[in-house]
This record gives C-alpha cells, structure tokens and sequence, in this order.
C-alpha cells in the first residue's frame, strides 16, 4: 500500500476497455436478434463456436485462408437461414420466453453438431496478428487486443449505417419498432427474421475468429455467450450503443475488479462480477444505461 | 353447489377416482420395486431419477407456478449438498434428516437473495441474473475450502444415511430414503398449490398488474416462490450428493445441470407435478437409451465422446420439438391419448 | 350500513333473489380498518365524496394524455367517462388506481389524498378495478380467480396455510363464502369450476366484474366493461352494474364506448376530449350540449377504426 501507481492503474484500464470491445462483439450478435424478433438468442454462443470450428478444421485440412473464411461464411448464412425456417417460424407469436427456450435447445444441438462434425480437440487459431504489446503513451497495449477492437469498430459502423441508411435497414427498425405495423404495411417478416439471422451468423463467426484466436477454438469457445449476457443487461437487450457501453463498462470494471479486489478474495471473481456489477446497476437504475423500452412500452 | 359437482363429473369422464394413480404408484414404489433384484436399476436409474424428480418439482413451482425463469437450479443444488454436508459434519448427533432440512432452509436463504431483482427485473433480464447465482455459489464453494472441509479437490464424502439407527446404505436402502423424502414434499407441494399461498403463485404468473391490484402482494409471492423452490432443489441437491453419487464436487452442480433441470420441466410439463416426474424420468432414461441404439447400430465408432455429443444433439432436438409441437410437455400429450383412448369407446360412467 | 337499506330499494329482480345472502356476509365480514381506509372521519360531513380529483395532468413524453382534469363523484353514484379514442379515458382510470403517476395534482379517495395511489394498497383503500383487455389468471378457476380477490384480508402464512390452522381455516371459510355469496349474485353458479379461458367473452367479463366486487370495494373503476360484447351481454352487464350499485352502495365509475348504455345506465357522465374535460352532467344534459355533440357524438364512427389503448 506505498502509493498508487497510476501508469500500471491505466494499463489495466486500458486492457479491461479492450477486452470489453470483445464482449461488445458478442453482445451484437444478440441485438441483432433481439431489436428484429424479440428473441433472446441463446444460440448465438453455439454459432460463433461452430463458425470457429469450422474455420479452423477447414484451414487445418490445407484449404486457403480466404477461401476456409468464404465457405464458412456461406455456412453461416445457411445455418442462419436454416434455423429461421425450421425452429423460428413454427413458433412464430410464442411467447418471448418460450423462443428462448427453443434457442437453448439449439445452442445444444449445434454443439453437438460441431463437435461431432470436426471433434473435440483444441485447435490453435493463426490470425497473422501477433499478440505483441506495443507502447502508447507509456501504456502497453497488446497489438491483437487492438486489432480486435478495430474489427468490432468497423462490424458496428456497418451494422449502424446499415440500420439507418439502407431500405432493409429501415424495415428492420420498423419490425422493432412494431411488428404488427410493419406487418400490416406489407414488409415480409420471414424475410427479415431470415436476413437478420443470417447477419448474426456472419457476426458469430468474426466474434468466432477473434476469440478462438484468444482462447483457442474449443468448446469453452461457446461460454462467451455468459460473458455477453450481463453487458445485454446492463446495456439494454435492444440497443447496439447499449451492447458497446456495456462491453466496455463490463470489461473495464472487471479487469479493474480482478487486479484490485481479487487479490483479497482469492481471484478467479471474473466468473460471476460481471452479473454483479449488471444487477447492481439495475437496482439504481431499472430503465437499464439507456431506458429506452420502458418509454417504447409506456 | 349440487350443479357445480354435477357439471364438473360429468364433463371429464374418470374411471378411476381421483386417489387412485397416486395410491396405486406408491404402492408399487414401496411393496414391489425394492424387491427387485440387481443394484443397477436402484444406483444408475432410479435414486438419480427421483433427485432430479424433486429439483425439477421445484424449479417447477419457480417457474412452471410462478412464471420466474431461472437458469441457476443446479446452484441451489449446490447449496443444498454442501450444507446439508456441514451440518451433519459440524453439528455432532444432529440427526440427517435434520441436517437435509437445514440444507433446505441454506438453499432458501441463498434463493432469496437471488431472488431479490426478481423484483425489478422480468423475463430475460431476470433470468440472466439468475446466472448470477449459477457462478458465485460454484465460485464459493471452489475457492473457499471450509465448505469442503479442506478437501484438495473441493469433494464431499457422504455419511452413513442412518435414520433412528436403521441404515440405509444399501442401494435400495438410499432408494427409500430418496423416495420417502420425494413423497413427502410432492405431498406438501401439492397441498400447498391448492392454497392461497399457491393460487397467489399463479396470479403472479397469469397477470402480475391484476395481482397487484386486487391486493396480492407481488414481492411476497415472488420471494416466497424463489425460497420454496430453492428449498426443494436443495433437498434435491442434498439426496443427489447423499443418496445418488456419495461423493461430489462442485463442478458436479455447473450451467449443464441447471439446463437440464430446466429441460425436465419443458420436456415433462411446465405448471405440473406430474410433468416433474416425466421430464425427469425422460432425462434419466434417454442417454440409456441413446447408448445401447447407437453401440447396436453403430457398433465400436459410438463412443463415449460421439454418445455425449449426439445426446446434446437429441436433447436439443427434443425440446425444440416440444415446445413446436406439444408446449404443454409429455404431460398434455399423455392426457390427449388418454382422452382419445376413452372416446373411442364409449363411455358407460353413471353418476 | 344506512346506504346499503337505502339503495337497496330500487334493486332489480335478480338482486333481490341474491340480497339476503349476499347482506348477510356483509354483515359478517366487515373489519373496521377496511371502512375506516375511506370513510370520512366521525363528525365530518357525509357529502365527502367517494372519489375526487384535483387538477390532474399527465403528459408520455411531450403528449398531453390528461390535463387539467377535475372530477367528483359523490358516494353511490354511477358515473360514466366517455370520449373519443385517445381522448386519455383510461389514463385517468390508470392515474385512479395509482398505476400512472400525475405529473401535476392530486387524487381524493374518500377522506385520503395522494399524489400517487398506492396500487398496491388498493384493495385495502376500498377501491377495485377491471381492465380494458380481460386480466383473468387463466390457469386458475372462475371460483378461484374470484376468491382470491379476499388476499388482503388474510393474515394467515403459508404454514398455517399449509397444515391447515385454525386461523387459515376460518379465513378460508369466510373467503369462500363471500366468494359463493358473489357468484350467486352474478349468476356464475353453472360455471365455478372451469377454468376461466373456457368462457365466453361476455363471462368473462363477469368473472372479473366478480374479482372486484369480492373485495367489497366503496369504489369500483370498470375499463370498459362491455366492450366487444353482443347488444344482448350489454344490457345484462348494465343490470349487474346497476345491482352492484343498489345492492352494496358501490361508488362506479366506469369508461364505456356504447353511448346508448351509458345514457340508461349513469347518473352522471363526464366527457373527455383530448386529455381535457369538456363536460359534466345528467345524462340529460348531455344529450343536448353542443360542445360534446361537435367534440364527440359528431365522429363517433371514426372511433371504432382506430382501436388501440393509449
């Protein structure tokens, strides 16, 4: 306790940011869902695991990095579409809760699927990006954490220009806005829900990518789903600023929680601070970082 | 009131009264099948089945009764077990079923507790917090190793199940003591949802705002709901430690127990006891199931680790198919073949 | 107890059948800290009104749903709201049953003002409701929905309940006959066993208008209680609504699109436009006031396109 050290406190604020941009990824792929179906899509853990999966299984059997990176990515819009078709649309005005428990029931069958498809060893991921610290201000920075964060600047800069300057964009906000209005002034619901599933299919497998890269390309690659379910509570199911406040709030205060309160509690906190942190945060403020649903449902 | 009875008998055509399955299926459980020979049906089959039974009656109450989705079961499991091991541990001559009930009241408390945003939070948001619980308790009870009286591996050994000096160790020895402790508190839930404890349950469920209003009090209901379910489940963790496997760790209560606790109710039928009973007995029974079709059709390429993946294949397919198909579980589907069966022959019930 | 013998003389038929039951469990069943919640204090005049609200405004974000509304209603007196859609009829039911919070002014519930009702409370304060779309609990019985409307009136807990102490029991026993006393009342005795989202519609509704009155409640805030009901259901709900009235000296506001039903069946009605009160009187009256035949009467056709809540 001989004073503070602030440069060691940025270092580690800064990586706590970083790796929040990673949560922030996954958390995307949820709103995605979310703002278009009102499904809480537990899957979406399983799908990024899959897209990795077969990535790598493809790369590791001497297929050209791009040409692994087309087919998987032609995977996962057929999966996308796939599971519309067949789990979404029979369940269609469902309750909530019950499409939440169909998406469980899938995170388990493409699990299973992926594991049984290219096994269940560990593979290494190579994304040519070495995990070098580079100095920033005196700070140390590690090279891959801001790669990531670069990839999930450019994912959330298309996504938002896509929401608000294309035609299929604006149906989209209109479907989350209302979907029987939506429905009722002729925009084909199947569709979107096909589209938006397809797209949080291309979103698991960059999030896929970027954390097998980190982790390895494993099971345990589909638990990152747990490390974006309290950022979706902090930051509002429906809200792709609220996904990336929340990442970054999440990841920020838990790296700072882990090098400061860990030491006393015996460590390994990182499990479970998240959804304290969350459940915190809503008993001060139920409305969430935004409150923008309690207005929508007044 | 005459009206009322006439109505209600003549519009469901019962052959048998009311007691009569509840009677009937004790009795076979207590006068037949610890007769039967063989350990292999008691330790892999039925004590397993009728743990899950319970944890899953009181997820069950939680959620199938109450509306409250909670994905951290095997968390209070958790609780119970480690509490349940405590107690006998620490406390000299208190009896067992003392210690299972005090593990009851542990897994209450910590239910309450994380039962507590319940009061702000719905749906989603809540049972994401109820993860909360699910990785703090296995935090716990890992880095703290008190609670497994400093045992390297976190595991707990269970003690002799001796009740006022009969032991029941054996195989179908640890079967009744499951079975009698099940029975006891499905009686009581049963009882219990009958009530108006347990119809404020259903409001709460039905239509919070309309509860609210006619004077139910919503944060009673909802704490009450999570420490009575939490109590069950607890009980449930205590008999799986104590009566199922005899030695646990608390990897053994993760994010997959809780799951399939969940898919039990799914699977057998939310709001229903009975429902309990099937989804478990479904759950127990399908990777039995699974693994001798798969070893006959598939032969030395259906190993441990293909069974494990298709099993989560099979599992997901299925409860994807029951909430397509047939939302009310195996529950609804059973009473639609039992009332097909019964129509095709007339019915001769005079009242 | 003098206004349940004075109302009771224009009573319809049906209630008259049902009255003797129905007074004795009144008799019975009143606590004193349930009357007391509303009631004026002793010595204080009579005329304090059953309900009464004080300037109140109340805006979603830049709309203006309420604004500026005053209202008195006397003890025992049916009052109708009436307007066109979004004209903020059950904003004003929402504010009464403290489920929106005012922005401005306040509301008298007997001899009690709040600045928000407490809604969980309600019961106790003598004060029920329905909703506009049915808030039955579908997975309970018509006897239970309606029973378990007498919840604030327990004091036993779920052990008691459990094992079946001596408390719990008379508790249950007086719920169930306040509850038998209300289902002869509404003519609900062929149904008490189904589950309520067995019913028709029309039932329904009766089953709810069932769960509020089990409370014994002084006022009684109906949302629209005969919507989307034959012309046939209509004039029976009226009926009961009138019983209600005559029989147990309710205090009724009630919100209702059925110009038709509501001039037979109100003492008053008080007509809203665009958040403001634009009129108040006998049905009379409002017959012949220009301001609500320009603001209302005059596109009553409309009002069915457009069938959303505010």
């Amino acid at each position: 306790m001989n004073g503070f050290d602030s440069q060691f406190f940025l270092e580690v604020l800064v990586g706590g940011l970083l790796s929040g941009v990673m949560y922030s990824l996954v958390a995307i792929g949820f709103v995605l869902i979310y703002k278009t179906s009102g499904v809480l899509n537990f899957a979406q853990g399983s799908m990024l695991l899959f897209a990795a999966l077969t990535f790598v299984s493809l790369v590791e059997r001497g297929v050209p990095f791009s040409v692994a990176l087309l087919v998987t990515l032609a995977v996962m819009i057929v999966l996308g579409l796939a599971i519309e078709r067949t789990v979404l649309r029979p369940l269609v005005n469902k309750p909530p809760i019950t499409l939440f428990m169909a998406t469980l029931g899938l995170s388990y069958m493409i699990e299973g699927a992926a594991q049984l498809l290219w096994g269940t060893q560990v593979h290494a991921l190579d994304l040519g990006i070495d995990d070098t610290p580079i100095t920033v201000g005196g700070v140390f920075i590690s090279k891959f954490d801001l790669f990531a964060a670069g990839i999930a600047a450019t994912m959330v800069a298309l996504l938002t220009a896509f929401f608000r300057y294309t035609r299929i964009g604006l149906a989209f906000r209109a479907v989350a806005d209302d979907q029987f209005a939506a429905f009722a002034i002729g925009l084909r619901l199947p569709r979107i829900w096909a589209t938006v599933w397809a797209a949080a299919g291309v979103v698991a497998l960059v999030a896929g990518l970027l954390w097998g890269a980190r982790l390895g390309v494993q099971f345990s690659l589909s638990l990152v789903v747990l490390k974006a379910l309290p950022v979706l509570v902090l930051g509002g199911f429906d809200s792709i600023l609220g996904a990336i406040v929340g990442g970054l709030l999440i990841g920020a205060s838990e790296k700072l929680a882990e090098v400061y309160l860990g030491p006393y509690v015996g460590g390994g906190i990182e499990s479970w601070f998240a959804y304290v942190i969350a459940l915190a945060f809503l008993l001060v403020r139920p409305a969430g970082l935004f409150g923008q649903k309690l207005v929508e449902r007044a | 009131m005459t009206t009322a009875t006439l109505s209600a008998s003549t519009s469901r055509p019962i052959s048998a009264p009311a007691w009569f399955w509840p009677v009937a299926v004790l009795v076979v459980a207590y006068g037949v099948v610890p007769f039967v020979h063989g350990t292999y049906l008691f330790e892999a089959i039925l004590t397993p089945f009728l743990a899950l039974s319970l944890a899953a009656l009181g997820l069950n109450l939680l959620t199938g009764y109450t509306g409250q989705l909670s994905l951290g079961s095997a968390a209070f499991m958790a609780v119970g077990a480690f509490a349940a091991y405590n107690f006998n541990l620490r406390i000299h001559g208190l009896p067992l079923v003392v210690s299972i009930f005090l593990a009851g009241v542990s897994s209450a408390v910590v239910g309450i507790v994380f039962g507590l945003p319940s009061l702000r939070l719905r749906g989603f948001y809540l049972a994401v917090s109820t993860l909360a619980a699910q990785f703090f308790v296995q935090w716990t009870l890992n880095k703290f190793g008190w609670f497994s009286n400093n045992n390297p591996s976190g595991v707990i050994d269970a003690p002799s199940l001796t009740v006022l000096g009969i032991s029941f160790d054996k195989p179908v020895g640890r079967y009744l003591f499951a079975l009698t402790i099940v029975v006891v508190l499905t009686a009581l839930t049963r009882r219990l949802l009958k009530t108006q404890t347990g119809h404020n349950f259903i409001a709460v469920r039905d239509h919070e705002l309309a509860a609210k209003v006619i004077g139910v009090s919503v944060l009673r209901t909802k704490l009450l709901a999570f420490a009575l379910s939490s109590f069950i489940i607890g009980v449930a963790g205590a008999l799986w430690a104590f009566a199922y496997l005899r030695t646990v760790e608390p990897a053994g209560f993760n994010l997959d127990r809780s799951f399939q606790i969940l898919f039990m109710i799914i699977i057998g039928g939310l709001a229903s006891i009975r429902g309990a009973f099937f989804g478990a007995a479904l759950i127990v029974v399908f990777p039995l199931i699974l693994s001798r079709l798969g070893g006959f059709f598939f032969g030395g390429v259906f190993d441990s680790g293909v069974l494990d993946m298709s099993q989560r294949i099979v599992l997901g397919a299925l409860i994807i198919f029951f909430l397509i198909v047939e939302p009310n579980g195996l529950v609804a589907l059973g009473d639609r073949l039992r009332k097909r069966l019964q129509s095709s022959q007339p019915s001769k019930t005079t009242v | 107890m003098s206004e349940l013998l004075h109302h009771s003389i224009t009573a319809p038929d049906e209630a008259i059948a049902s009255s003797s039951a129905a007074a004795a469990t009144t008799g019975a069943g009143y606590t004193v800290n349930e009357t007391e919640a509303v009631r004026p204090p002793r010595g204080a005049p009579a005329a304090s009104p059953a309900l009464k609200l004080e300037a109140v405004t109340l805006a979603f974000g830049g709309v203006t749903a309420i604004a500026e509304v005053d209202l008195v209603v006397p003890s025992g007196e049916i009052r109708a709201i009436i307007g066109p859609n979004g004209a903020g009829k059950s904003s004003l039911i929402n504010i009464i049953s403290g489920i929106y919070r005012p922005d401005r002014g306040r509301v008298w519930l007997g001899a009690r003002s709040f600045k928000r009702v407490p809604t969980q409370q309600l019961a106790q304060l003598g004060v029920a409701r329905t909703f506009q779309n049915l808030a039955l609990f579908k997975g309970l019985s018509v006897f239970d929905n309606i029973v378990i409307a007498r919840a604030p009136a327990r004091r036993a807990g779920f052990v008691e309940q459990l094992i079946g102490l001596a408390r719990a029991r008379r508790e249950q026993a007086d719920a169930h006959a306040r509850t038998a006393a209300i289902i002869e009342f509404l003519h609900l005795g062929a149904h008490r066993e189904k589950l309520v989202n067995t019913l028709s519609y029309g039932l329904q509704k009766r089953v709810e208008l069932a769960r509020a009155l089990v409370a014994r409640p002084q006022l009684l805030l109906l949302d629209e209680p005969m919507a989307g009901m034959t012309a046939g259901e209509k004039q029976e709900m009226a009926g009961y609504i009138r019983a209600v009235r005559d029989e147990f000296g309710t205090t009724v506001v009630l919100i209702e699109h059925d110009i038709g039903v509501v001039m037979g069946l109100s003492d008053k009605i008080t007509v809203l436009d665009y958040g403001r009160k634009i009129a108040d009187g006998t049905p009379a009256e409002i017959r012949v006031n220009p301001v609500v035949i320009d603001a209302y009467l005059g596109v009553a056709h409309d009002d069915e396109v457009f069938n959303d809540n505010i």
